[in-house]
């Protein structure tokens, strides 16, 4: 284990920031923590940095408790959101500093920031201050601090998300390459499901504070431990709706009853959760057995080849994502139809009970 | 309305400088012709007055006494600011919002408050007549100033700075010095500014404290009447010379005092 947290709290004054976790990462893994704002993603990786203390509980690396170890002896690198550089070096001497603090001699200083400046495509940019920088540059400039240390620990808060939409999908797709190399144990927070299931490996799920599910991030995606899950690894958000066991049935509306998968046949009678992903709702028929609903369409989206649709189901504000252009009038009805073959059911704690088979997308 | 503009512009300068213009007219003339004629500029032109200014130690050494507490107050009260105000910048602590607008009301009061309570305090100690004892006086003023100023500025740099630093391996003081420090250098440039015009402006404290050994320039030149009589002439080249080195000073620092004014700090 590369990090642990053991039973890890953070309070400040009378908030709760962070209740009781575990949380153990494997050394040379690359984990996700997602989760919305303020769902506690920053103040985990600060815990694990050292920045912060916790409350109570322990903080273990590599097998020792570093608690209380101060943040200069702990071996960490981390990059913010915001673009952190020292305003007043060059850019090689913004990546050669860590190297500097450490006593390391000169010749294998300017060697090592030339390795990582070439694989940041830096060299052109390591006499510039940082003012002089684009943000994309900024942000390599810090990552390459982050990297040509070598520390054990790497930790990243949301490193993309101030970047423009280009620059993130090229530096998303080079991260997990750039980490792996180093055999550092990768920690990356980031607030969108998209992302998370592009970097892979490891992800937490994190709801106000508490981690919901830990394990594979495909494994997460696909099966939810439980509706919060759920919910935090879904954009746009997953449709949720209270169902009515009646015999055989499951009941959303009088006319949208399905009959019961083999699995759920046992189960008591009485409400149950449904979660359904929006692209799972369509306007066109396209699977066998798919559920057909009245909806009141509240807006209609189109994003080149394909249509947002968010609508009313009686109570229920659920969203569409489906293929081809279908422009929708506000308030207008609309037939949609529901796959309910790939429906998670969620008891009403709101634990999984049953989720579509594996050759889900 | 072109012209118009341009106009109200001149007469807005002209206004303005008018009385500068009034200081370097009656600074190269006699107090013969400033007190007996009335002309635009100097009928007899004369250097008498500067030359006098520049050679008699009476003169120059208000000059000197004056630079001498003035640059040791602004060393000090920037000094001291720094610490002060990371700290108000950084730390959330007990009072600290009471205690930062508590700084700012030692400003309030009129600084003839304190030269009463002062001038015992330094008789007492014997500081009395001595540089240090102006340039401490005026810490009373200049620290909070600068406090308040290098606040702002610190403020303005996000806190992710410091513990980027603290995990590249950096302690607290070579963070300071080497990163921190010279990231606000503007804010340093703009406080250490404002207290340099700050004491040497201030006349009253600064006469007070001194009698002759450390006497301020500001002081020799109030004295209107000598024992030679009105030397009007020779005040105005005084007055003139002491313009200079604020006139220089915020040259210095003029684009820094833009930054100050977006922080809304100056």
């Amino acid at each position: 284990m590369a990090i642990e947290l053991k039973n890890v709290t953070r309070q400040v004054g009378a908030d709760t920031h962070i209740y009781e976790t575990n949380l153990s990462f494997d050394k040379g893994g690359f984990n996700v923590l997602l989760g919305t704002t303020l769902s506690g993603k920053t103040t985990l990786l600060r815990l694990m940095a050292g920045l912060e203390r916790p409350s109570s509980g322990e903080v273990w690396f590599d097998g020792k408790d570093v608690t209380g170890v101060p943040v200069q002896r702990r071996g960490v690198s981390m990059v913010y959101q915001q673009f952190i550089n020292y305003p007043n070096f060059t850019v090689f001497d913004n990546i050669a500093s860590p190297l500097r603090v450490a006593g390391i001699s000169h010749g294998q200083i300017s060697q090592r920031v030339e390795k990582i400046s070439e694989l940041l495509k830096l060299t052109p940019l390591l006499e510039r201050l940082p003012s002089e920088l684009s943000g994309g540059q900024q942000q390599r400039t810090a990552l390459a601090r982050a990297l040509v240390k070598n520390a054990p620990l790497v930790l990243l808060d949301e490193p993309l998300a101030n970047l423009d939409y280009k620059l993130r999908e090229e530096l998303r797709d080079e991260l997990p390459r750039l980490f792996m190399d180093t055999g550092a144990t990768v920690v990356y927070a980031t607030s969108e499901p998209l992302e998370a299931l592009m970097l892979g490996g490891y992800t937490a799920t994190l709801h106000q504070g508490r981690v919901t599910q830990y394990g594979p991030t495909p494994t997460i995606y696909r099966k939810p431990n439980n509706l919060l899950s759920a919910r935090v690894f879904s954009a746009p958000p997953i449709n949720t709706a209270t169902i009515q066991k009646e015999g055989g049935t499951f009941r959303l509306t009088d006319s949208a009853t399905w009959p019961a998968p083999d699995a759920l046949r046992q189960l008591k009678n009485g409400p149950y959760t449904i979660g359904i992903r929006p692209h799972h709702i369509s306007v066109e028929s396209h699977a066998a057995g798919a559920v057909s609903i009245n909806g009141i369409v509240q807006i209609a989206e189109i994003s080149g080849s394909e249509s947002i649709i968010h609508f009313h189901i009686e109570d229920n504000s659920w969203i569409s994502e489906c293929r081809g252009i279908h422009p929708y009038k506000v308030g207008e009805s609309a037939r949609l139809y529901l796959d309910v073959s790939r429906c998670f059911y969620f008891n009403p704690d709101g634990e999984l009970i049953a989720h579509p088979g594996a050759a889900d997308g | 309305m072109k012209n118009a503009k341009l106009l109200v512009t001149l007469l807005y300068i002209l206004f303005l400088m008018l009385p500068i213009y009034w200081l370097l007219n009656m600074s190269f003339k006699t107090t013969n012709e400033i007190l007996g004629t009335f002309s635009l500029w100097p009928m007899n032109f004369t250097l008498d007055n500067y030359i006098k200014i520049f050679t008699d130690p009476t003169w120059y050494n208000g000059y000197l006494n004056s630079i001498t507490y003035v640059v040791i107050n602004t060393v000090i009260s920037v000094t001291v600011a720094l610490p002060a105000a990371y700290a108000f910048s950084r730390y959330r602590f007990l009072g600290d919002k009471h205690l930062f607008f508590w700084l700012l009301t030692n400003r309030m009061a009129p600084p003839a408050v304190f030269a009463l309570p002062f001038f015992q305090l330094y008789s007492a100690t014997g500081l009395f007549d001595t540089h240090i004892a102006v340039a401490l006086a005026h810490c009373l003023f200049n620290i909070p100033l600068a406090v308040w100023i290098l606040e702002g500025f610190m403020s303005g740099v996000p806190k992710e700075l410091d513990e980027t630093a603290y995990l590249d391996g950096y302690s607290f003081w070579r963070f300071f010095v080497k990163i921190f420090i010279p990231t606000i250098a503007a804010g340093i440039g703009v406080a250490a500014f404002f207290c340099f015009m700050y004491s040497w402006v201030e006349l009253l404290l600064a006469k007070t404290l001194t009698s002759v050994a450390a006497k301020p320039i500001a002081a020799t030149m109030t004295r209107t009447a000598s024992t030679a009589g009105y030397e009007l002439g020779l005040l105005a080249a005084a007055g003139a010379l002491t313009i200079i080195p604020g006139a220089f000073v915020i040259y210095f620092v003029r684009n820094y005092i833009a930054k100050g004014f977006a922080l809304g700090r100056v």
